[in-house]
């Protein structure tokens, strides 16, 4: 374990959606403390609501407002609460029919513990004290013993001032990352200013970054070949808009980079010279910045130019 | 239509983690050991498919990373699922039966071990109404478990029961990741268990399909595909029965599964308490057998445990342990999605 490399890595991003008519309505409607349904083709209400018949895929438009108490149709103690879910305190997931739908609508309940949670038992929504039209408008639900509401749903017209049209949804997933055997001993050999691909044991190709297979032979590759660590410049393009969060001043020259020793040409940015005066075949060599994992850029080391027929098959 | 057959199958050993091994080393051995089994090469392989998820791991396409493994040079022909990969066979299936191929190498592989799978599956629910509260894979089986105890057709000892045959069928199994006397253990989320809850786990398998004379020339006993079909419910957990599986029993209807009675089952249930529901669904007896192979409760890579399941009951035909198996695969939340096949060797369908 001790050759391979790890790494915290968080993939993280703000899902923006945008919503259907009844979507729209339905998480409005929770802003405002309003329950809505959506009435099927078969004539029963579905809650939560959705845009088409889950039967016969029909739109569906009809909209009637459900109440607020219910009745747990199935449940699940949850012991150890995970990020992000709604309670932070051990807590019971429900399937809730709402008074007036015909079907359950997922949430949180807050309860002592499971043996205060029972299919059957009565329950009401706990309204978040900030609601901004979403699922979580709805904090969780909470045992009720009071009346019922009424059986028959009542016409809404889904009409709210400011309807919510869209979602940002937030996700983030924590991994650790390991590299495995290839790339760790690529990235050791880099933090010493060293670039090491790996030899296909077939068709003899140096592989740089190694990925640890033969993309062309389908096996194994294992001998390790230090390259470079000059190199040819085989092809490149010049990049006019800045990057976010890039400090690096425009225009500027990304290119493919075929190590000295390497079949697969890797890229990196080019320096030291205008960027109009870069062209294929231009010789460079890695520039290190202090403690940097990989080279900054690459610069002309003044040799002359490749020819074409040295390089063409990397291309 | 053309008779096509499962010719090969290999699995790696299930592990816990993999940290040494990247996803294209976890896979290179299973499909070296598929061609090295059929003696084919793999620019002799008609086409390619694959199952896999890059939320698993956390690698933005990891599967074409993957493909390093195969050899996909002179180019192949070659597709990809973002799903369990025995809907990458389902694919293959198709493209062999519109005789465009002859052969077909389906892969898939799971690489768990690198983020919090119960957290990672969040992200195929829903986005509106679901996955901002982030309802973890166990608690929603839990849900189902609780709707079948509620409807009287199980119990946690049953559950348990489950269990503990399929880890104890696994000590048979070289593969298997839990085996033998595994404890019940303390809810995980109750009514579910430690116990009734499959490992978390690496792993890759791969297989080969063929058409034909050309499977007979590769296998001795080819595992025939005399039906296959797949169908979905809802994703909506709420409008559906929770304890009934209709869609595992029209896929099996479609795959002729109810002609004949089927001797060996290899279920796709990572909970105990969705054996239970796809039994019923299927209506298995007691004269078939249930998951020999110790089933995903014993290893569960995800994305490869449903094509293991196909797998697995085709290694049983090539053996001669079995001469007609019924295999499942499941995706989704509580079974939303099911896919069937029934398998046969070659004598049973004088």
């Amino acid at each position: 374990m001790t050759d391979v490399l790890s790494a915290p890595l968080v993939v993280e991003f703000p899902f923006t959606r945008s919503l259907g008519p009844v979507q729209s309505a339905f998480l409005t409607g929770l802003r405002e403390r309003t329950v809505l349904g959506v009435r099927a083709d078969d004539g029963t209400v579905l809650v939560p609501p959705v845009e088409y018949d889950p039967v016969t895929a029909n739109e569906l438009r009809e909209l009637v407002e459900v109440a607020t108490t219910g009745t747990v149709t199935t449940w699940a103690w949850n012991p150890f609460p995970r990020r992000d879910q709604p309670l932070g305190t051990p807590f019971a997931w429900v399937l809730v029919r709402l008074d007036g739908a015909a079907t359950a609508l997922l949430h949180a309940l807050d309860a002592p513990g499971p043996d205060a949670v029972h299919t059957g038992m009565r329950v009401r929504i706990r309204w978040a004290a900030t609601r901004t039209g979403a699922i979580t408008d709805i904090a969780c639900f909470e045992p009720y013993e009071g009346e019922a509401g009424p059986d028959e749903p009542t016409h809404h017209d889904g009409e709210f001032t400011d309807p919510v049209t869209g979602i940002v949804a937030p996700a983030r997933l924590d991994y650790v990352h390991t590299a495995g055997r290839a790339q760790s001993a690529y990235l050791k050999a880099l933090a010493g200013h060293r670039t090491v691909g790996e030899r296909c044991p077939a068709c003899r190709k140096v592989y740089v970054p190694p990925r640890g297979a033969c993309p062309t032979c389908g096996i194994a590759t294992a001998e390790q070949v230090e390259v470079g660590p000059r190199g040819t410049v085989t092809t490149f393009c010049i990049v006019n808009i800045k990057a976010k969060n890039l400090d690096i001043e425009v225009p500027y020259v990304y290119a493919h980079i075929a190590l000295d020793g390497a079949d697969l040409a890797l890229h990196g940015r080019i320096a030291g010279i205008p960027y109009d005066q870069v062209r294929m075949g231009l010789r460079v060599e890695p520039v290190w910045a202090e403690g940097a994992a990989h080279p900054d850029h690459y610069r002309p080391t003044g040799e002359p130019d490749a020819d074409y027929d040295t390089y063409k098959e990397l291309v | 239509m053309r008779d096509v057959a499962i010719v090969a199958f290999a699995q790696t050993a299930h592990r816990r983690r993999t940290d040494e091994l990247s996803e294209v080393d976890l896979l290179m051995p299973v499909l070296h050991e598929v061609l090295g089994a059929t003696g084919l090469k793999a620019n002799e392989i008609g086409f390619t498919c694959s199952g896999s998820a890059d939320y698993l791991a956390g690698r933005a396409f990891s599967f074409t990373m993957a493909l390093d493994g195969v050899g996909a040079h002179p180019p192949i022909s070659e597709s990809h699922v973002e799903m369990d990969g025995a809907w990458a066979l389902y694919e293959a299936w198709v493209k062999i039966m519109t005789g465009e191929a002859d052969t077909a190498l389906v892969y898939s592989y799971g690489k768990s071990s690198p983020g919090e799978v119960r957290d990672v599956l969040t992200r195929q629910l829903d986005p509106y109404y679901l996955a901002p509260l982030w309802p973890d894979s166990v608690s929603l089986a839990a849900l189902q478990a609780q709707a079948l105890i509620d409807a009287g057709d199980t119990d946690e000892a049953a559950l348990a029961s489950i269990a503990a045959r399929s880890r104890t069928d696994a000590t048979t199994n070289p593969y298997a990741q839990l085996t033998g006397d595994v404890p019940a253990g303390d809810h995980l989320v109750h009514p579910l268990r430690t116990g009734d809850c499959p490992p978390i786990g690496d792993g890759a398998a791969a297989v080969v399909l063929a058409a034909g004379d050309t499977a007979r020339a590769l296998c001795a006993r080819p595992a025939w595909i005399r039906g296959i079909d797949h169908r979905i419910e809802a994703h909506s957990l709420g409008v559906r029965d929770l304890t009934d599986s209709p869609s595992t029993r029209l896929a099996a209807q479609h795959a002729g599964a109810f002609e004949r009675p089927v001797d060996t089952a290899e279920l796709h249930a990572p909970f105990t308490s969705q054996e239970v529901v796809l039994r019923k669904a299927l209506g298995l007896g007691g004269d078939t057998r249930i998951n020999p192979s110790g089933g995903a409760l014993a290893a569960n890579p995800i994305m490869a445990a449903g094509l293991i399941r196909l797998g697995e009951a085709a290694a049983r035909i090539h053996r001669g342990e079995s001469d007609r198996a019924l295999a499942h695969a499941t995706s989704g939340p509580c079974l939303q999605q099911n896919l069937v096949a029934v398998l046969e060797g070659e004598s049973a369908h004088a």
